[in-house]
């Protein structure tokens, strides 16, 4: 990673009442780096994100750009933004056009040059043919698209996303990504966002794994996934809290309990699961699997608990 | 894709001020409320048509009971329309600034709150937006001035479209500073019922401020709307107001500039505190 140190948080605390919603958050982020916060709902992910917007205001911290304290309360440094947020903000009265016109100006982008742009992105995000409709006409793939269009129109440093992929499908999340990878080869656009998925973390260089406010791990997901080590075999049957119960009394194993399935991380799946069907009464269980380590798996061995 | 790789600094190179991003700001967030107000015409026709039923219902109801002391002249349908030319402007503001509630955690106010221009803006462009629509509304209301009987010639346009302006931007940044202190439609119903509407009810609008009981008489001066009210029946009449008054265009005017000037103040304090809420 070049340019290491582009962007810091250096111990951003944001607290509701008795709460603390973010706990001393720190971390540094690369320049052309694709940063991601995963944690499930209320482990500080949206705080983040309305720290990071200037929506709210820290309570203790600070936010660095380039050596430089860059609070993003400050218009200058929103100025240096791209902000996509899990409910679009777009207006759904107005077409796709006045959309992107009207945003374009809350840059200072007008007249020809935004024209320029605003036909630019159209064309980037596929919806030059539906440009002089109204929003409200758009899928929830289409609004989100429009909303990354918009969003560029100022040729942002840094994009910060929150929840990118709710609301839209495989297919649409795949072409979404295609393009912000794209987009962070060619103009080294620093990209950050807030997941619960799994599959979208993914896309990130490295991730911030958050839990209660607080950031519990932060790496590659290769190196996370590492972490694991080995194997992680599901067990599915009636009564898990039994049936981890017996797995515990036969093989003196801890298995959690996960979201109602049972997940045992062993080195060797493939010689643990014929043992494992042999031991337990026939129909015991209704479906045994085997998996490598994904990034949900890697928030089960940190905390104990399901990212959902 | 290729088209997106411009040359990098194009944009940064001419960054433009800060001042006039806020200047942008208020720009767009004033087309964008007269561009969906035109484009949801029963918005337009339901804003009008419910005051334009209270003058004609309650103005003939009570026309036959009605008599202002020194005003033997003016019927109640007359002296009513001034009063709904106000209701016109609150239900206007009531309606552009409760919109406010939903689109800053779920539309496009998220992207005015994280662009570069300041919460004044914010609340300024909303304000105004809400006043263009309301002056609209007005103007439409104000052509039907001679079935109440004003003489269009008669009437003093520049302190009428005056009061109206101020009155409209105090009235729609108090409606912006409910709508994001309390950030809760219910709540806003319930201010606009118990507040808003009755304020407007002792303004002078529906009944005169002096020869009632005491109490409305001390509301009727603490009341910034009775001074809108009183200026606007003024304006109407061209200049003199029938009826028992110890008040002037400047008092009237005076009262709901400062009305204005206090509100959008207190708008832009509420929404530059970063509060809890994004």
């Amino acid at each position: 990673m070049a340019d290491a140190g582009f962007l810091r948080l250096e111990g951003l605390t944001r607290r509701f009442g008795e709460r603390v919603a973010v706990d001393r958050l720190t971390v540094d982020i690369a320049r052309g780096e694709v940063f991601g916060f995963l944690g499930p709902n209320g482990a500080g992910k949206s705080t983040t994100f309305h720290l990071l917007t200037g929506l709210l205001a820290p309570d203790a911290g600070r936010v660095l750009l380039e050596g430089i304290e860059a609070p993003p309360t400050d218009g200058r440094v929103r100025r240096r933004l791209g902000v996509v947020f899990q409910d679009p903000s777009l207006d759904d009265k107005l077409t796709a056009l006045e959309n992107l016109k009207l945003g374009a100006a809350l840059y200072g982008l007008t007249g020809r040059r935004a024209d320029a742009r605003i036909a630019e992105l159209l064309g980037l995000v596929e919806l030059g043919d539906r440009a002089k409709e109204p929003v409200e006409r758009y899928s929830g793939g289409m609004k989100r698209r429009l909303e990354i269009a918009r969003v560029l129109l100022h040729e942002p440093e840094i994009l910060v996303m929150d929840e990118p992929s709710r609301g839209i499908d495989a297919p649409t999340q795949r072409r979404i990504w295609e393009q912000l990878l794209e987009l962070r080869r060619t103009r080294r656009m620093t990209i950050l966002l807030t997941t619960h998925q799994p599959e979208e973390a993914e896309y990130c260089d490295r991730l911030a794994v958050l839990d209660h406010g607080r950031v519990i791990a932060c790496d590659t997901p290769e190196q996370l996934r590492r972490e694991v080590g080995g194997d992680v075999v599901i067990l599915d049957g009636d009564g898990p809290e039994e049936l981890a119960a017996e797995v515990r009394a036969r093989f003196g194993f801890e298995p959690r309990l996960v979201d109602g399935t049972i997940v045992i991380e062993t080195p060797r799946g493939h010689e643990l699961i014929p043992r494992l069907v042999e031991a337990l009464p026939p129909g015991r269980l209704r479906s045994v699997s085997m998996r490598r380590p994904t990034l949900a798996d890697v928030f089960v061995h940190l905390t104990g608990r399901g990212l959902n | 894709m290729d088209a997106v790789v411009a040359e990098r600094p194009t944009v940064e190179a001419e960054a433009p001020s800060l001042l006039r991003l806020n200047v942008a700001t208020v720009g767009v967030l004033v087309s964008r409320d007269l561009r969906r107000f035109f484009r949801q015409l029963s918005r337009v026709v339901g804003a009008l048509v419910q005051p334009l039923i209270f003058w004609l219902v309650i103005g003939s109801g009570l026309s036959g009971s009605f008599r202002m002391q020194g005003a033997d002249g003016v019927g109640y349908v007359q002296y009513f329309y001034p009063g709904i030319v106000m209701l016109v402007v609150l239900f206007t503001s009531i309606f552009t600034t409760m919109s406010v509630i939903e689109d800053r955690h779920k539309g496009f106010l998220q992207a005015v709150l994280v662009a570069p221009a300041s919460r004044a803006a914010l609340v300024l462009g909303k304000t105004l937006g809400g006043v263009a629509i309301a002056l609209v509304q007005a103007a439409i209301f104000l052509a039907l001035a001679p079935l109440a009987g004003f003489d269009v010639r008669v009437i003093e346009w520049p302190l009428l479209f005056a009061l109206l302006l101020l009155i409209g931007i105090g009235l729609s940044s108090m409606g912006f500073a409910i709508a994001w202190w309390l950030d809760s439609t219910q709540g806003y119903h319930i201010v606009m019922s118990v507040l808003l509407i009755p304020l407007w009810i002792v303004s002078g609008a529906m009944f005169p401020m002096t020869g009632g009981p005491r109490w409305i008489a001390v509301v009727g001066r603490a009341n910034p709307m009775a001074y809108a009210v009183a200026g606007v029946r003024r304006a109407l009449y061209g200049g003199v107001a029938p009826g028992r008054s110890d008040s002037t265009a400047a008092l009237e005017l005076g009262v709901t500039l400062a009305f204005a000037v206090a509100m959008v103040l207190v708008a832009v304090a509420v929404c530059s505190r970063r509060g809890d809420k994004p």
